[in-house]
């Protein structure tokens, strides 16, 4: 195989932690709408743990971004 | 316009460039020019700090300005407050600037300013911006911890309740994860600012292209890019401010670890 596609195909299969990504960050946040409707009342005590699971859960897909980009433009 | 030279570089809107003519700036023998970074990191700073001196009336009965001060203000007092303790009203200066630092960058760089010829510069979409932003915490967390509990902060690697024959393993990853702290920070920010710019210059290159190519592409692609762009763009604001939340809130949970141990 070329190398140059190798590299495009490395670079839309890391695309595939992208989406895991997006699967996780929606995890976080309906999880917390289902149990913040269920207790109205502390929902706004655990907002800074939302933000906490979010950013934990996007920054693995941004890491599969990088290494997309990283794929494309710098090898 | 030929199709190769309609193509949009993605990456173009991230180069930096001198400004001025001051590409022969040197400082020590180094190559130091006044560059588009640097102005629009200028431009952030005024505006920063146009946006709390109209809020600085202490009125008793806060006008619209000073409220919306105020409510950030506030809005960083109850972060601190609620992830440090009492102990946190010190940092209040610290965080409320880096905050209001990071979401004016994150806003600035989306204005769609390209419309009357000028071309905003996200500048946090540059690692060595955000780097140095997170290293600045990173040292505070350091020093305000080793200040405050000596050589017993390195107690922070050993969890209360670790198992005894643990005590190989626990210590070595909690380091690794204390390391990482300055690198995720700064990652973050950066490649998220950074995909949401490359996403909406794809998106566009997409618009141009298939609009060049005629009426039945313009329409089937050209149209539903276009309605995506203008989702994005919504999509890109709400980034921007959470992307700056999450940096100060990050920030104020290290603390609270250099703060009070655990």
């Amino acid at each position: 195989m070329e190398p140059a596609s190798a590299k495009l195909i490395g670079a839309g299969l890391a695309a595939i932690g992208a989406g895991m990504a997006a699967i996780g960050v929606g995890n976080v946040f309906g999880s917390f709408l289902e149990s913040a409707l269920r207790n109205p009342g502390a929902a706004d005590g655990q907002q800074g743990r939302l933000f906490i699971g979010f950013a934990a859960a996007e920054l693995l897909g941004l890491l599969s971004f990088v290494v997309a980009m990283i794929l494309i433009f710098v090898a | 316009m030929a199709a190769e030279q309609g193509k949009v570089d993605p990456m173009h809107q991230f180069a930096i460039e001198p400004l001025f003519g001051t590409d022969h700036w040197q400082i020590a023998g180094y190559h130091i020019p006044f560059t588009n970074s640097a102005l629009w990191m200028a431009i952030t700073v005024v505006a920063l700090f146009v946006f709390v001196w109209g809020g600085l009336k202490r009125d008793l009965v806060p006008g619209r300005w000073q409220m919306a001060v105020e409510s950030m203000t506030g809005f960083i007092d109850n972060l601190l407050a609620a992830n440090i303790g009492p102990a946190g009203k010190k940092y209040v200066p610290y965080i409320f600037s880096l905050f209001m630092f990071i979401l004016f960058a994150n806003v600035l760089g989306l204005l769609p300013l390209g419309l009357v010829g000028v071309h905003p510069f996200t500048f946090t979409s540059h690692f060595s911006v955000t780097g140095v932003l997170a290293i600045m915490s990173f040292a505070i967390v350091l020093i305000v911890g080793f200040s405050r509990h000596g050589l017993h902060f390195f107690s922070l690697f050993v969890p209360h309740g670790t198992p005894i024959w643990l005590l190989w393993l626990i210590p070595v990853i909690e380091l690794i994860s204390f390391l990482v702290r300055p690198f995720s920070l700064a990652l973050r920010l950066f490649v998220a600012m950074m995909a949401g710019h490359v996403l909406l210059e794809v998106l566009s290159s997409f618009v141009i292209t298939s609009a060049n190519s005629g009426v039945l592409w313009g329409s089937v692609v050209g149209i539903p890019s276009f309605l995506l762009m203008i989702a994005i763009c919504a999509l890109e604001i709400l980034v921007a401010g959470i992307q700056a939340y999450v940096f100060a809130l990050l920030t104020s949970l290290y603390l609270n670890d250099a703060e009070n141990l655990h």
